[in-house]
């Protein structure tokens, strides 16, 4: 079968300076991509180019005809002098009812926000809602940029839930957005790693091990990550310090307490 | 009433009307600026009018509706700021403006009346103009309104979702000209702009929605228009700033309004 999107050989440039170059990558239906890469990788732009905000300058990205597609940008700042209840802004995205907008946002878990304004939702209704926008455009392929920004560890964990069961219930492919590997790894089919260039592409646990992996996010993220696999105990902070790799002499020091 | 009086207060509501909506946009788009250098390009269309010898508002029209689309052009792909490049043609065409008035104004042009507005002069012919013009630009805002607002929200999402943005964004500038040329003729050149941002933050206190929003501020618009010309007459203040000051007297009150909905000013 052919993909739903295929990106080949994609490069971008912006002010004189190189952003993307040699960009392949390829979505296939029904399958989870996560795109990492640290701050400044050009995640966002590479979204921009594939869903055609932006023109490359050389590569393609071709798009199965008719595909339909629902966006959810990142850091979307609705200014606090445009009075918008929820409804309101989920209606915007086109010819949609009344209707199907309630049930795009009971379906991300969110009907109490309705009439709500946009300026008063918290930081993870503010993202479902923006999940529940992409979803009424009945997406084929829903492209995700960061969709847990400004969301707190817990809600994190629920919204990559609630995406995953909703890839799954809908049928759904999912290009997402991610700078941690780590909290996406098990919903994940495929990580791309990219900056500026495709750094390592493949199962997430095979990525989290590629050098150009642990050489752009570090040892640390690759404990982080590996640690995620034993799920029996809950203390990722103290994991890291019980492991004995950080240089505390003074470690002995915490038992005044006792 | 007298004649005049009843069509000042006509042209008043008239222009208050558009821009209550139109104003909305403003100031959700932050583009405050823009209305200002729409108004002071007027000045340079005025000149030209003059010298060429044809109507003054087209020169008007033509100035303000040139500036858009110059703006809309180079939006973007300048790399000085926007602030910046609109400040230079705000005051640019302003300065220009007044320079080629001195060579081409003749012994009874009034600068005045164009700085300030001149409402109580306002002709049956300026009326036709102010409601003709004005019914285009409310038309076709209703037309254009929500891709338009969805762009105002977020315009990488707008265009995701197949909105044809750059095509709306130059109808917006479009009518945006239009709306500065008929409301010049209310306030004058250098408080048009704050007939379109005036009423629509006071409106913003009693707003729930951007429709109540727009209805709200037209209607804050034309009651400045009434009561600024009544404190006019009875003060004997010039009009088009009396309109201002009503207006700007009702946001400070709007200010004031409890609201529950909202909080603004936090």
């Amino acid at each position: 079968m052919s993909a739903l999107v295929t990106v080949q050989d994609l490069g971008f440039n912006s002010g004189g300076r190189e952003i993307l170059s040699h960009i392949d990558l390829g979505i296939d239906s029904g399958e989870l991509v996560s795109l990492i890469g640290p701050n400044g990788a050009g995640k966002t732009t590479l979204i921009r180019a594939i869903l055609g905000l932006i023109k490359p300058h050389s590569g393609s990205v071709t798009m199965r005809p008719g595909l339909r597609i629902g966006y959810m940008p990142q850091r979307l700042v609705i200014a606090p002098t445009l009075p918008l209840p929820v409804h309101r802004f989920l209606a915007l995205g086109g010819a949609v009812s009344i209707a199907e907008c309630r049930q795009a946002l009971a379906d991300v878990g969110a009907e109490d926000i309705w009439e709500t304004q946009v300026s008063e939702v918290s930081g993870g209704e503010f993202q479902r809602m923006l999940l529940a926008r992409a979803l009424l455009r009945k997406p084929e392929l829903l492209v995700l940029d960061e969709p847990v920004q400004a969301v707190d560890v817990n809600g994190q964990t629920e919204l990559y839930d609630l995406i995953g069961s909703l890839k799954d219930s809908r049928g759904c492919s999912v290009l997402m957005v991610s700078h941690d590997l780590h909290l996406v790894m098990s919903a994940t089919d495929r990580v791309i790693c990219i900056n500026g260039h495709l750094c390592c592409a493949g199962h997430p646990e095979d990525v989290s091990r590629d050098p150009s992996y642990i050489n752009l996010f570090g040892e640390r993220a690759v404990n982080v990550a590996l640690y995620h696999h034993h799920h029996d105990h809950h203390h990722g902070l103290d994991g890291r310090v019980a492991d004995g790799r950080v240089e505390n002499p003074e470690s002995g020091s915490g038992h005044h307490y006792g | 009433m007298d004649e005049f009086l009843v069509r000042a207060v006509l042209a008043g509501i008239g222009v208050a009307v558009v821009a209550g909506p139109l104003g909305s946009f403003v100031v959700w788009r932050r583009m405050a600026f823009f209305g200002d250098t729409l108004a002071h390009s007027a000045l340079l269309g005025i000149a030209i009018g003059l010298a060429a010898g044809f109507n003054l508002t087209l020169g008007v029209f033509a100035a303000c509706i040139g500036v858009a689309l110059a703006l809309a052009a180079i939006s973007g792909r300048s790399a000085i700021a926007g602030d910046t490049l609109l400040g230079i043609i705000s005051h640019g065409t302003l300065a220009l403006g007044l320079v080629a008035l001195a060579f081409a104004g003749s012994a009874g042009f009034n600068l005045l009346a164009y700085l300030f507005g001149d409402i109580l002069a306002v002709t049956a012919i300026d009326l036709i103009w102010i409601y003709g013009v004005g019914a285009v630009a409310l038309g076709t805002t209703v037309i254009i309104w929500r891709p338009l607002l969805a762009i105002t929200v977020h315009e990488d999402l707008a265009a995701a979702e197949g909105a044809p943005v750059r095509k709306i964004n130059l109808i917006f500038m479009l009518v945006m000209a239009l709306v500065v040329a008929a409301a010049m003729k209310v306030v004058g050149i250098l408080l048009v702009a704050a007939l379109l941002i005036i009423p629509a933050a006071a409106a913003r206190q009693f707003a729930r929605t951007p429709e109540q929003m727009a209805v709200i501020a037209a209607l804050i618009g034309a009651a400045s228009v009434v009561a600024g010309l009544g404190g006019s007459l009875s003060l004997d203040t010039p009009a088009g700033p009396s309109i201002v000051v009503a207006a700007l007297i009702g946001f400070v009150v709007s200010l004031l309004a409890p609201n529950p909905a909202t909080r603004v000013l936090r």
